[in-house]
């Protein structure tokens, strides 16, 4: 098998004594897209904000567990330096209004306080405009403000940010689900050339989708990991029931 | 005449927590607008008068607005045909001698009230924060509001009392250790007490307009490996600006009309300051201490003009920071 960038192991997390997350474990393969998927409610994104340690600035979380990250637990890392090596994508786009397009690219960078050479920025920016498929459509406005972006592109103003950091695995909590179909599509074929260059995990409420663009699947129901594989075995030989109904569309 | 100022200030501070809570509110009042098909006309009959009710009482307000600066502008008139526009240039006010320069009051006011904002900014700026970002909730964040605001609740004359007893004698044990005359009334005391009268409003309103920040910009920053400092600087602040401006922008409103306070320490001198050590008078103050003693037409008519004038300084300021915050916030 190839090379792991995440490794899951025996994860659990909890909202005050609440158990959202159960004794999950998985992998997440280099350079490839990695489906989460499940009916609302059963802690994709929870899960999720666990990996890049935002899970633990709600009061009363808590885990346990590891995940390694190249063999290093996050979990015994600092989480600020975690956050820059993981990157994060929200469900709901969210460029920074008060910043230009060009500067919600380098924002990881403005953020941190890191000062680049302008040529450096320009560089960095025009490079992760082009990986997230936007550049053409704002390169003569870059000094706008990011907010008078359409939905999707705002969106892909998003992934921007994250490539930008040059994170070693990007996460994804349902990018699609407040776009409309033609920029889910967009954002799509985004993901499948991506994924030349950088690990994806991708949580998605649709099946669909990630039939369409993920390598391997991981089917969570109630906070229990049902089923991970190779996305083409799971769709179309699930071992588990839950897996077999859920894709029938009995639930979920 | 200072007092009608107060209630404008308030009044917008209110209006400006108001516009906030709406918006916070905003998607449940939206939903409790359905309302039954045979209550449509009651809640419409009511409607319409709950409306007349309101435009009859905005008018009233528009009426004594504008009866308070009629009533000025005329009672002014023997001063300003006696002085004119040295009235505004001079710096001698001696009633004795039939002068009414009122230029040192102005100098008076603006620099207690711009000193009183500089020293409050940092504390009412560390106080939002507290309560509007990092301790929403819990015992001490509830405690520290609740003391906020009895704070804007405490009488000017009490602040005054506060100043002499305590505040006096310690700028003037600071003064004799620095050298200066120390009379331990000044601008500079005025000015500290100020800053204490202020920093509630400027701090209530920007705690209010930080805890409005989404929560999503505030993940995105720390995702990004922001630590939460940087999420501050960064994000927050410039996310909250123009409300943090109107917040300081309302408190150096209240300033500029406070009266009692500041007319019990800051030691009732005519002359230019030379220093904030020096003794001064604002233009409120020469208002609260010269108004009852006022004899002759034209001593009572400057004392009237020097109201008009502080009125239409903070309309000044008020309409020139309005100008800012639309300003700001058409750009975000
Ligand atoms: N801040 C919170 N405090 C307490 N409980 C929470 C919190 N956030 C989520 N939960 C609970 O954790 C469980 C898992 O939520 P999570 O958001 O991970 O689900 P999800 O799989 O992402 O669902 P969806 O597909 O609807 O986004 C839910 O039952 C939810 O009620
Ligand atoms: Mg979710």
């Amino acid at each position: 098998m190839e090379s792991q960038v995440l490794k899951v192991t025996n994860f659990s997390a909890h909202f005050s004594g609440n158990q959202v997350v159960n004794n999950v474990s998985m992998k997440v393969a280099h350079n490839k897209v990695t489906a989460l998927m499940g009916p609302s409610g059963c802690g994709k994104t929870t899960l999720l904000r666990c990996i890049n340690r935002m899970h633990e600035l709600i009061p009363e979380a808590g885990v346990s567990g590891s995940i390694l990250l190249h063999n290093k637990d996050i979990y015994r890392m600092n989480p600020i330096l975690v956050r820059k090596k993981i990157g994060m994508v929200f469900q709901k786009p969210n460029p920074f209004p008060t910043m230009s397009i060009y500067d919600n690219v380098i924002a990881g960078y403005k953020l941190n306080g890191i000062s680049l050479k302008r040529d450096e920025k320009n560089r960095i920016v025009e490079d992760s405009l082009k990986k997230s498929a936007l550049w053409n459509e704002v390169k003569d406005r870059l000094y706008k403000k990011g907010s008078f972006l359409s939905g999707g592109q705002q969106q892909r103003l998003c992934i921007a940010r994250a490539l930008a950091m040059n994170p070693d695995i990007l996460l994804m909590d349902e990018p699609t689900s407040a776009l409309d179909p033609k920029a889910t599509s967009h954002i799509e074929e985004l993901l499948t050339e991506l994924k030349n260059n950088i690990t994806i995990l991708l949580v998605t409420h649709n099946i669909a989708q990630a039939a369409r663009v993920s390598d391997f699947t991981a089917f969570m129901y109630l906070g229990n990991m049902v089923e991970f594989g190779l996305t083409e075995k799971l769709f179309t030989v699930p071992e588990d029931k839950r897996t077999e109904e859920y894709l029938s569309g009995k639930f979920g | 005449m200072a007092i009608s100022f107060l209630d404008n200030n308030e009044k917008d501070s209110i209006m400006l927590k108001a516009a906030v809570l709406k918006n916070r509110l905003g998607s449940e009042t939206s939903m409790r607008e359905e309302s039954q098909p045979e209550q449509i006309r009651a809640s419409f009959l009511s409607d319409s008068v709950f409306k007349t009710a309101l435009n009859v009482s905005a008018v009233f307000m528009l009426l004594i607005l504008a009866g308070i600066f009629v009533t000025l502008v005329l009672e002014s008139i023997p001063s300003i045909k006696a002085a004119g526009f040295s009235f505004l240039t001079g710096k001698t006010w001696d009633p004795v001698f039939r002068e009414y320069g009122t230029f040192v009051f102005l100098v008076g006011t603006l620099v207690t009230s711009f000193l009183a904002l500089i020293i409050s900014i940092p504390f009412s700026l560390a106080i939002a924060l507290f309560s509007g970002e990092y301790f929403r909730q819990g015992v001490f964040s509830s405690f520290l509001k609740s003391a906020v605001e009895l704070l804007a609740g405490i009488p000017s004359v009490v602040y005054g009392f506060w100043a002499l007893l305590i505040l006096v004698p310690l700028v003037r044990t600071f003064e004799m250790k620095a050298g200066i005359i120390p009379y331990g009334v000044g601008i500079l005391t005025a000015s500290l007490i100020l800053a204490v009268m202020i920093v509630p409003y400027s701090a209530s309103i920007g705690s209010d307009i930080i805890s409005l920040v989404p929560s999503d910009l505030k993940e995105a920053a720390l995702s990004l490996g922001s630590t939460r400092f940087e999420m501050i600087m960064k994000v927050v602040f410039p996310y909250a600006r123009s409300g943090i401006c109107a917040g300081i922008l309302l408190s150096l409103g209240r300033a500029i009309g406070e009266t009692m306070a500041v007319t019990m320490v800051i030691g009732n001198s005519n002359l230019m300051p030379e220093n904030i050590f020096s003794p001064a008078n604002t233009m409120a103050s020469i208002i609260a201490n010269e108004f009852t003693e006022a004899t002759g037409d034209v001593y009572v008519s400057s004392l009237i003009e020097v109201g008009l004038v502080l009125l239409l300084v903070s309309l000044i300021i008020t309409v020139t920071g309005r100008y800012i915050i639309n300003r700001t916030s058409m750009q975000q």
